[in-house]
């Protein structure tokens, strides 16, 4: 976190830099089924957040050594464009987006009944196209349409939110400079019905005060985000499927 | 953590440790929210600019610190510079290989280097010899050496007492030597759950039939600098809330007890 | 708009009522929950959540189409649209072979009917040939939809394949693995298989057999040898 304490975060009148009240979220888009040989795919646009996933899978694990005969491993692999940053980000994983990878299969794996599929693997890539702050948390949201509409079984959708400090005030779904210069940042996903939290990472500095209102700040923001989940996903199968004359 | 044919408990010995655990009791003797009594040694390797050996139970950690003059990053110019690497050595356990380093070890020295960051155990604005041009580079080296369980916390500990001791070497750039100027000092409590019990400072066989883990840092003001929910599992915000708790107590009694704070 | 059955959601509860739930869900303290994205099906006792796609999982006593891969002394590997590969032993086929020489009787790219004989709980399988309607598949085309979607193709007591089949007079076998073999005057073919495609996109709607007969009534003058 930045220390730039030129930058007010917080105007005189309460709302945000970019105008959102403390507990206001970005606009947020879904869809699924955007990409062809994937098994499962999505695209989500958060913010200024442009993220596509493809599922493929669950297939055979491969090299073989890896296989688990109980059941699936789940392969979330996050990957930034080279162009989705202000200054060119060096193409491949670097130590950043390993961590998140493994944060995000963790998160996954444990909503897919992986029991059901011993020995496959299932790959789920998340390309980062542009980048707004949050970004794990919408490849995550977005990622678990994919899986879903990949028929792969889960538990329950995984949606999340990030919250954090700036300012001095707790703010949900931090922007860009926020992110940047506030004073702290908390991701959280959960299974969207039941809640249980299947990521959760935070630095900066809050209390444990905070922290709880920011955690109910993103459990009530999770209930809006997993409607626009429900519709994504709903609307491809209800919209219209009829091109051919009654 | 590692699971495999070498990592692997036996049914039995899982089940006891799960029966065990809903008494209460611990293979260990301890309680579910006691942390392993730590060990340190400071200035383990005097060639270092500070350094520590920690013994967390049986695992064992070593970290060395090296201070080295280099550019600062270009955003950050009235800044020093602080990089935290672990090595998770293949002598620690029968899983653990040479070679590039896994997600495991990544995502270990991110979280002990947020907490450091974070807590802002040191000013990296302190570090500035030549604004945008010259600065101390703070090199975190862990070597991992045996591994039974709660290698954050164990790596955190290290990392926290080395720089303690650490000495920033003026006299190379034609300065004074001087001490590493450490203003918080940072503690990371990691928990398990294992059935619906969470389990502070896991050792291996813990670890390896728990699901969810959680690592709180705070510093001595008891404010929270740092969350890390791994592994596949998830927590109810009720323990996450109370993982909190927990880890301010303990934080508070570590600080204390082993670091004289 | 038509009108769709009730789109379902992994974690979505299933109407409580006389129903059981047989398949798509599992069991929670507070009920029964989906496990699929998918239609929920109502049956006279039963109801199941089926997905709108997915991979085919191989179960014993299912007739499938598979693609030979690999060649192996005495067992032939096939990819069954699957997440795993199924074996065929030399003993199981009608035809002679010797060790070795397995590809003289079939070889690598050529597709069988098959019966899927016996899966363990790691999910290897393997199927057989020796019975009544299994063979090699010479000739023809092969198209594939989600393992999910065959049970819409066939229809009830397989009126929806035998109302394509008629209509087009081409032979099709639809394996319950989603691979679908046809076969017939080209111009046919592709009628049959436009039929088959609108039956996999709408297979989640009611009146769903009216509108493949409309359309294939619609399709008639394309269809050649129709001597009506």
């Amino acid at each position: 976190m930045g220390t730039a304490s030129d930058i007010k975060l917080i105007g005189d009148d309460g709302l945000r830099l970019d105008g959102r009240g403390l507990d206001e979220l970005r606009p947020i888009k879904m869809e699924i089924n955007v990409l062809n040989r994937a098994d499962g795919s999505s695209y989500i646009e958060w913010g200024g957040n442009k993220i596509m996933v493809a599922v493929y899978g669950p297939r055979e694990a491969y090299p073989k050594h890896n296989q688990d005969i109980n059941k699936a491993f789940v392969r979330a692999r996050y990957n930034m464009a080279a162009f989705s940053v202000d200054e060119r980000k060096r193409p491949g994983p670097d130590r950043r987006s390993q961590e998140i990878s493994k944060v995000l299969s963790e998160a996954l794996e444990s909503a897919i009944m992986t029991e059901l599929f011993p020995r496959t693997q299932i790959d789920v890539f998340i390309e980062v196209l542009q980048a707004d702050a949050g970004t794990r948390i919408a490849g995550l949201t977005a990622s678990s349409i994919a899986v879903a509409a990949a028929g792969i079984p889960m538990r329950d959708l995984v949606v999340g939110c990030t919250a954090g400090k700036a300012g001095g005030k707790v703010v949900l779904d931090l922007s860009k400079d926020e992110d940047n210069f506030g004073e702290a940042d908390l991701p959280i996903a959960v299974l969207a019905r039941s809640k249980k939290i299947v990521l959760m990472q935070m630095d900066g500095d809050m209390t444990l005060e905070e922290i709880d209102q920011a955690h109910s700040m993103i459990f009530s923001a999770t209930d809006r985000i997993y409607q626009i989940q429900r519709e994504a996903l709903e609307s491809k199968y209800t919209v219209d499927a009829s091109q051919w004359g009654e | 953590m590692p699971r495999d044919e070498v990592g692997i408990l036996s049914e039995i010995k899982k089940n006891y440790i799960i029966r065990k655990l809903e008494e209460g009791k611990r293979g260990d003797g301890r309680s579910v929210d006691s942390f392993r009594e730590p060990i340190i040694q400071t200035n383990y390797v005097p060639r270092a600019a500070g350094s520590a050996m920690v013994s967390l139970g049986k695992t064992r950690v070593l970290a060395g610190i090296k201070i080295e003059l280099g550019e600062p990053f270009p955003d950050t110019p009235n800044q020093g510079v602080l990089t935290t690497n672990v090595e998770m050595l293949p002598m620690a356990f029968p899983t653990f290989e040479a070679g590039p380093p896994s997600e495991i070890s990544i995502e270990l020295a991110r979280v002990v280097d947020r907490g450091i960051r974070e807590g802002k155990t040191m000013d990296l604005q302190k570090l500035v010899v030549e604004p945008g041009k010259k600065v101390w580079i703070v090199f975190i080296d862990i070597d991992v050496l045996d591994y039974d369980g709660n290698l954050i916390d164990a790596c955190t500990l290290a990392a926290v007492s080395a720089l303690r001791t650490s000495v920033v070497p003026g006299s190379t750039a034609e300065l004074k030597d001087f001490a590493l100027p450490v203003d918080n000092i940072p503690v990371s409590v990691t928990m398990v759950k294992i059935g619906d019990k969470m389990v502070v400072d896991p050792n291996l066989e813990e670890e390896q039939i728990s699901s969810g883990r959680i690592t709180v840092t705070t510093t001595q003001d008891g404010h929270v600098r740092a969350m890390q929910k791994g592994n596949i599992g998830y927590f109810t915000w009720d323990e996450i809330s109370s993982a909190i708790t927990t880890s301010q107590r303990l934080g508070k009694e570590i600080r204390e007890k082993y670091l004289k704070v | 708009m038509r009108k769709a059955r009730k789109i379902m959601l992994p974690g979505d509860p299933l109407p409580e009522g006389s129903l059981k739930p047989r398949s798509g869900y599992y069991k929670t303290e507070e009920g029964y929950r989906s496990s699929y994205f998918g239609v929920l099906q109502e049956g006279e006792e039963t109801m199941d959540v089926v997905p709108f796609s997915g991979p085919y999982i191989p179960r014993r006593g299912d007739k499938i189409i598979g693609k030979v891969i690999e060649i192996e002394p005495s067992m032939w590997v096939l990819d069954i649209n699957s997440p795993y590969t199924t074996l065929l032993h030399v003993n199981d086929v009608p035809w002679r072979a010797s060790s070795g020489d397995l590809k003289r009787v079939l070889n690598v790219g050529e597709y069988v009917y098959a019966k899927v004989m016996s899966v363990n709980e790691i999910k290897e399988s393997w199927i057989t040939l020796k019975d009544a309607g299994l063979r090699k598949l010479e000739g023809g085309e092969i198209v594939s939809v989600p393992a999910s979607k065959v049970p819409r193709i066939i229809g009830r007591e397989g009126s929806m394949v035998k109302m394509v089949r008629d209509s087009t007079f081409t032979k099709i076998i639809v394996g319950l693995n989603g691979l679908i073999w046809l076969d017939g005057i080209p111009e046919n073919v592709i009628v049959a298989m436009e039929a088959l495609r609108i039956i996999e996109e709408e297979a989640h709607l009611e009146g769903l057999t009216d509108r493949i007969s409309k359309y294939l009534e619609s399709r008639k003058g394309d269809i050649v040898g129709n001597s009506q």
